[in-house]
């Protein structure tokens, strides 16, 4: 038989805690893809995985923490990004990984997003949006699309969503880029960018909640989202992030948005604490 | 010194090296002296953006291996509740202080309150214990913020200091010894290599060994209900079997814990049992009460919870009554009315906050006790 | 494919094909990697797992250019894709 690279060293499966497999997703959920493209991210960049901290809060993509094999915290609901910073402030070299979803992040969490963006907190964010709460039955959520149905807007969603690129950018991320989960290599290169990337980079990952927002607006296979993204996505790198608004099942502006340099946190408070300790 | 600047003076000699807060009255002069010293030492001092980061930044902080504290009053006390159960679940060391006024609500945000006890022992959801130590001055303060580092590094718990707005604001001279590594206790770490390394494995003492971010152990942790590897078990028995050791871990240790003092109890029949600033007021009310030939005592209660019901079941045998002065409506005194059961009365003096009580309101609840 | 020329490195460039490993009771039978595999070296099985699903199955793994995909599209971490390190490629 001919040799075989091993399949351990090769695949993501030395990352994954084999002995909680399988998880929880249901068919065609958009959160595995994200996750495989992550952990073949951490070899691209070369990071050492032993000084990984992933970080989630609650909710489908909350459990991403608790199948990896790393440093792994299933916090509380929104308040992922708040313990990843305690981490990466007490431990500089740490890398530290928030992995949530759009409502865990942006509605509850929506506070610590900004203000970490804002400080320029050394970290990656990476959000699978899917437009909806999944886990608790599928409720409108901070970035459900105008008119797209939820159990909590039946009638179609008058709210307003955010626009996550446009949220990120406008808080002060250094690097902010989206892409579906039919962009694979695409978001490969961009979670490798992110976390070579010092400060806070933010990723929105378009992903298919196939059973529960899906069924609930015309796209109930999980195949059907991801011809949504084959057919509607238009990748323009360097695009304005204000551009990047979604509606119900129209096109998906994707790419790297924001790649610039600004000091980090840590950078200023290694400046003050130097300047603190000649005077001491 | 203020109160405030000396429990950051203790947090620093017991080894704090990370602080996150949000600013709020009466506990914001905390913070600030913490941005002040926490760089002069390679600690990191951050302003979060609300309380519930806060806590969650020094939860985080503590997995990374420091030593980290937070500080607040009752309306940021409330929101921290939340990671304060994260915090009690994941068995993550850290301090809390709680410089309290007098609620509920904003209430009077610059005036005194002690309206918080029963909340730092019931405030977040779920069955758990907690520790909670009451200081009555400013070298108390920093004392016991020491000894709130040595019990949570040790027992794995978050430990809240509740102290008041009097104790936090008033000056008093604080002596600061420098505190010998022997000292200062530090959190036990895993003897297996990774791989072996089971989270929740507890020792004899029904605490586990911590490992901290970094080291290669590749461990999970979960507020979920889990196991000892840390994954999550969603059935009755695992549930039974954490929420028993949680509360375990801090019941069958409370001969350690448990820290009281007394003052003239061995021939007493009334008692009056105080906690933070209101244990100088009623100092004062037992020695005018001994004036008038009443047998009264003084039992101070540092450690809060766990409740020091073993001691006041003793006493309860001797005394007619326990007089229960508290800037609340009530709170501690249902604790001794618990515990005295029907051997002794156990008296209320209320207070409803903004100022303390006049040893004389006190006075009066002794000489009725003799009644 | 046919080439109007051959490229002079082509012996170099080869492709190998990939060996496809599916786990079948990982599979939730969602179709990504067979809807995309560029080739079509994959499709659903007509028997079910013994979850109930229709699995994804190698069709022809002569056709398969072990370009990986599948293996990251798939929700269930279920496709290993490894190379063959062996040069002669037939
Ligand atoms: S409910 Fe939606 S988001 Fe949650 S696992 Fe299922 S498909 Fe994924
Ligand atoms: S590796 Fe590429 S070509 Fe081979 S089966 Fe998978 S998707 Fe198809
Ligand atoms: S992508 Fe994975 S889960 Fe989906 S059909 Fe293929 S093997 Fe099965």
């Amino acid at each position: 038989m001919t040799d075989t690279l091993n399949a351990k060293n090769h695949s993501i499966e030395k990352y994954l805690r084999q002995d909680r497999m399988p998880h929880i997703w249901c068919s065609g959920c958009g959160i595995g893809p994200a996750v495989s493209c992550f952990l073949r991210a951490i070899d691209r960049a070369e990071i050492d995985p032993n000084k990984i901290a992933l970080v989630s809060g609650i909710g489908c993509t909350g459990r991403v923490a608790g199948y990896v094999k790393l440093d792994s915290f299933h916090t509380t609901h929104g308040r992922a990004i708040p313990f990843a910073t305690g981490l990466k402030l007490a431990k500089p070299e740490l890398k530290a990984v928030v992995f949530s979803g759009d409502g865990d992040l942006v509605a509850i969490g929506g506070n610590h997003l900004i203000h970490a963006a804002r400080r320029n907190i050394d970290m990656t964010v990476i959000c699978v949006n899917n437009f909806n709460y999944g886990m608790t039955g599928g409720q409108v959520g901070p970035t459900s699309p105008l008119e797209a149905r939820t159990t909590t807007t039946p009638y179609g969603n008058f709210e307003p969503p955010f626009n996550l690129p446009y949220l990120a950018s406008a808080s002060g991320a250094s690097y902010v880029a989206r892409w579906t989960v039919l962009h694979l290599r695409e978001l490969e290169r961009a979670i490798t960018e992110a976390m070579i990337k010092p400060g806070f980079s933010f990723i929105d990952v378009i992903a298919p909640c196939p059973p529960i927002y899906g069924r609930m607006n015309k796209m109930p296979l999980p195949m059907d989202s991801m011809h949504y993204y084959q057919e509607k996505t238009i990748i323009r790198h360097g695009a304005d992030p204000k551009e990047a608004d979604i509606t119900l099942n129209g096109p998906i502006l994707a790419g790297t948005f924001v790649d610039i340099e600004r000091p980090t946190f840590q950078d200023q408070l290694n400046h003050i604490s130097s300047k603190v300790n000649a005077q001491v | 010194m203020n109160g405030d600047s000396a429990c950051a003076e203790g947090a620093i000699s017991a080894g704090c090296r990370f602080f996150a807060g949000y600013p709020i009255t009466p506990a914001s002069e905390l913070a600030e002296r913490m941005s002040e010293r926490l760089p002069q030492v390679g600690g990191v001092c951050i302003q979060m953006e609300d309380e519930l980061a806060s806590m969650a930044a020094v939860l985080g902080a503590s997995w990374a291996g420091l030593k980290a504290m937070t500080a607040t009053s009752g309306p940021g006390f409330s929101l921290m509740m939340e990671n304060l159960g994260l915090g009690v679940m994941l068995e993550t060391p850290c301090v809390l202080v709680n410089i309290q006024r007098a609620g509920p609500s904003t209430g009077l945000p610059t005036m005194t309150g002690q309206g918080d006890m029963m909340q730092a022992r019931w405030g977040s959801h779920g069955s758990y214990e907690i520790i909670a130590l009451a200081p009555i001055s400013p070298q108390d303060i920093f004392d016991l913020t020491i000894l709130a580092f040595n019990l949570s590094e040790k027992y794995r718990v978050p430990v809240l200091i509740m102290a008041d707005e009097v104790v936090g604001h008033m000056s008093e001279k604080v002596t600061m010894p420098t505190i010998a590594a022997k000292d200062l206790v530090e959190r036990r770490r895993p003897k297996v290599k990774p791989g072996k390394y089971l989270p929740y494995k507890p020792d004899a003492d029904l605490v586990p060994p911590m490992a901290v971010a970094g080291e290669g152990y590749h461990f999970h942790v979960t507020g979920l209900t889990h196991d000892e590897r840390g994954y999550p078990v969603m059935t009755v028995e695992a549930h039974d079997r954490l929420v028993r050791r949680l509360v375990d871990k801090i019941r069958l240790n409370r001969h350690d814990i448990i820290k009281y003092k007394e003052f003239q109890v061995e021939d007493a029949d009334i008692i009056v049992c105080a906690y933070g600033i209101s244990v100088r007021i009623a100092q004062l009310a037992v020695r005018m009460a001994r004036e008038e030939g009443i047998r009264a005592g003084l039992l101070q209660l540092i450690t809060i919870w766990p409740f020091a019901e073993q001691r006041i079941r003793e006493l309860s045998l001797q005394a007619k009554a326990f007089v229960v002065p508290e800037i609340n409506y009530g709170q501690i005194v249902l604790e001794v009315e618990r515990c005295a059961g029907d051997r002794a009365r156990a008296i209320l003096v209320p207070h409803m906050g903004g100022s303390v009580h006049s040893p004389q309101t006190i006075l009066e609840a002794i000489r009725e006790a003799t009644q | 494919m046919t080439l109007w020329r051959q490229p002079f490195d082509a012996a170099e460039k080869a492709t190998k094909p990939g060996q496809i490993h599916i786990d079948k009771e990982r599979c939730k039978g969602c179709d990504f990697c067979v809807d995309f595999c560029p080739t079509e070296a994959l499709r659903m099985s007509v028997e079910l797992s013994s979850k109930g699903y229709n699995f994804a199955v190698v069709d022809d793994e002569s056709k398969c250019l072990a370009c990986g995909f599948c293996e990251l599209i798939c929700p269930e971490f279920a496709i290993t894709v490894s190379i063959p390190l062996d040069n002669n490629v037939a």
